[in-house]
């Protein structure tokens, strides 16, 4: 850089110190926000992988402890494995699926007339936009005969006594799977729906002429390849979401539920976190789920990047 | 006749066959309403398809459906219908026994209903103003502007989005309890300012605002503040609708749990969950409860919904 303009004699540490003065006050009007997310989102998580290596339980001060939390959670704590296969099982299925179903969804909504559209997108994203709607599953899975599955099944005589679909092992990650699918409907969907109106018409006609012959080639040769960002921004958020499963999970099957069947990660986390004061294994359990998060985005990202081609 | 057709070459015959075949189709397409509202009027796209897609459509709408059709349905059954043997989808004689019940609950508890109410309307209105200003703040310089960090914020408010705040919730609470900000509504208030999602969707709406308008005004000799203001805000008001929809969805659930500890700082939700937890009785309150508490960001999202969707178009995350 300096070969090319010598008449700057600044290195470009110089040059980018010139810049932020010039930009002072861009800076200052990220100022708020930032500070906000720094103390709430960045230092929190740097917090905890600090204390993911001490013992720490808010009253004393934090005790330095290495690698123990994670020794003791890998070698010494059944219950956190369960906690981790739990969660993987239900992100493997709820996320990819919960990801295609709100993108067909999606698609198929974009065929309908704008006023049937814009009513069904209501339905559809209703379950995930308010707090906790599904707790009118614990009515339609009760255990007893009253619960509006079993009385159904009963009468068809196609069980014999009511099923405890919430407290029996057999049951319950099936449910919460099944009520996970309900709201998996989210902002990912709304992004979808958006995206898949801005493709271009013009696109579509000419796809046609040049022989496109049905809506599935369609759909991958021209619609696809042109939601790539949306198709992104979706997929981070169905996996987010879907390894963030906690609160479905205690309203259903109550905390902690039988036998751990579908205790997952998080679960976890706010048993030590919230009811035994193990703040520095609490953490540590925080961190691994945060890498493992992140782990799982990219390796996403890297797949959707082949869309299309 | 006869004669005419004989001397037709091959090829000829084909080129008709063509002709006709497409006459045949832009018949079929354009010959109802009903077919070129499924079609789109694209000669690539089967009717049966479409009735087939329309028709898995409609099932899985009313599945979806099921659940909060139960819960509508439950709010307006009168107790005998609640607890009715094999129990109903839809009521029978509609009431509305449910709500006066909650009233009548509510008029007796400890700390009044309207002070619940207060603390929620508090929470979920400063919260989402002030994500809302806080975003578009950090947004505009990030969307507009190419500083030095730039790039850096970007990737880490996308690097935010990808893990929920679960993760960091332990070390929230200390960090709440080292600014003894913890049972305030603080608490709840201030980590949603800085939803990066909020700041997400608000930066990628900016980029579209044409430079050629900032550019107007930074020749008028306006600051950057007053390029904001009177330039970027109108021009993205959708995206701000959406974030107020978005934070409001977010704080309107809020329960304070972890941190508000004060009977009167408790927002409407962490009520509610005292009611849900008081047994089969309540029942009939329960389910009225839940509807109105459904029924508010619904309705919400129904009103903005074309603002929400046209700031949705720009979500995307570019590469």
């Amino acid at each position: 850089m300096q070969k090319t303009c010598p008449a700057r004699a600044e290195t470009r540490f110089g040059y980018g110190v010139k810049q932020a003065k010039k930009y002072r006050q861009l800076y200052w009007m990220m100022a708020p926000f930032m500070l906000c997310f720094a103390v709430f989102t960045i230092v929190p998580v740097l917090v905890s992988i600090f204390f993911s290596f001490t013992r720490f339980n808010v009253l004393q001060p934090p005790v330095f402890i290495g690698l123990d939390n994670y020794a003791r959670l890998f070698l010494d704590d059944p219950i956190f494995l369960k906690a981790v296969k739990n969660t993987l099982l239900l992100a493997v299925i709820t996320g990819p699926f919960g990801y295609i179903f709100s993108f067909l969804m999606a698609w198929m909504l974009c065929e309908l007339p704008p006023k049937l559209r814009a009513f069904l997108t209501v339905v559809f994203y209703a379950p995930s936009i308010s707090g906790n709607a599904y707790v009118i599953f614990t009515q339609l899975f009760s255990g007893d005969a009253y619960g509006f599955i079993n009385s159904r099944l009963l009468n068809l005589g196609l069980i014999s006594e009511p099923i405890l679909w919430l407290r029996d092992e057999k049951y319950m990650m099936l449910i919460v799977i099944l009520v996970s699918l309900w709201m998996s409907l989210g902002v990912g969907f709304l992004s979808f729906i958006a995206g898949l109106q801005g493709v271009e018409k013009a696109q579509y006609e000419a796809a046609e002429v040049d022989g496109v012959k049905n809506r599935w080639q369609e759909l991958w040769y021209i619609t696809l390849p042109n939601m790539i960002p949306q198709l992104l921004f979706g997929a981070v958020m169905s996996v987010t979401n879907s390894l963030a499963v906690a609160d479905v999970t205690v309203a259903l099957n109550g905390f902690p539920s039988t036998n751990y069947a579908t205790h997952t990660i998080i679960n976890h986390l706010n048993d030590y976190g919230i009811i035994r004061l193990e703040m520095g294994y609490a953490c540590a359990i925080a961190v691994l789920l945060f890498f493992l998060m992140l782990f799982i985005n990219k390796a996403v990202q890297r797949m959707l990047g082949k869309v299309g081609t | 006749m006869k004669k005419e057709k004989v001397k037709l070459t091959k090829n000829q015959k084909k080129i008709r066959r063509i002709a006709r075949q497409a006459a045949r189709k832009e018949k079929k397409l354009h010959h109802s309403a009903f077919s070129r509202l499924i079609t789109k009027g694209r000669s690539n796209r089967s009717i049966a398809g479409s009735v087939a897609l329309l028709l898995f459509l409609f099932v899985l709408s009313l599945l979806m459906l099921f659940p909060v059709v139960f819960m509508v349905s439950n709010a307006f059954k009168p107790i005998n219908e609640l607890f009715i043997f094999p129990p109903r989808l839809f009521v029978i004689q509609p009431t509305l026994d449910n709500f006066y019940d909650l009233i009548e609950l509510l008029a007796d508890s400890l700390v009044p209903f309207s002070r619940y109410l207060f603390n929620t309307l508090l929470i979920v209105l400063t919260g989402s103003v002030g994500h809302i200003l806080l975003s578009c703040m950090a947004a505009f310089p990030l969307a507009k502007f190419r500083f030095p960090g730039c790039k850096t914020i970007n990737s880490i408010v996308l690097m935010s989005l990808m893990f929920s705040t679960a993760v960091t919730a332990v070390p929230n609470y200390v960090m709440m309890s080292y600014f003894h900000l913890v049972d305030t509504y603080w608490a709840v208030i201030l980590p949603a300012f800085s939803m990066s999602l909020g700041l997400f969707l608000m930066k990628n709406f900016m980029e579209q605002v044409p430079t050629a308008l900032i550019d107007a005004a930074s020749i008028d000799g306006a600051s950057y503040f007053g390029m904001l203001w009177r330039v970027v805000m109108p021009a993205v008001k959708p995206a701000w609708i959406t974030l107020f929809i978005v934070s409001f969805q977010s704080l309107w659930g809020a329960t304070g749990g972890n941190f508000i500890y004060t009977e009167n700082l408790k927002p409407l939700p962490a009520m509610l969950n005292q009611l849900t937890g008081s047994g089969v009785a309540r029942t009939g309150v329960v389910a009225a409860t839940s509807l109105l508490m459904f029924i508010v960001p619904v309705v919400l999202f129904m009103i903005s919904q074309s603002n929400v969707l046209e700031t949705m178009a720009t979500s995307g995350i570019k590469e």
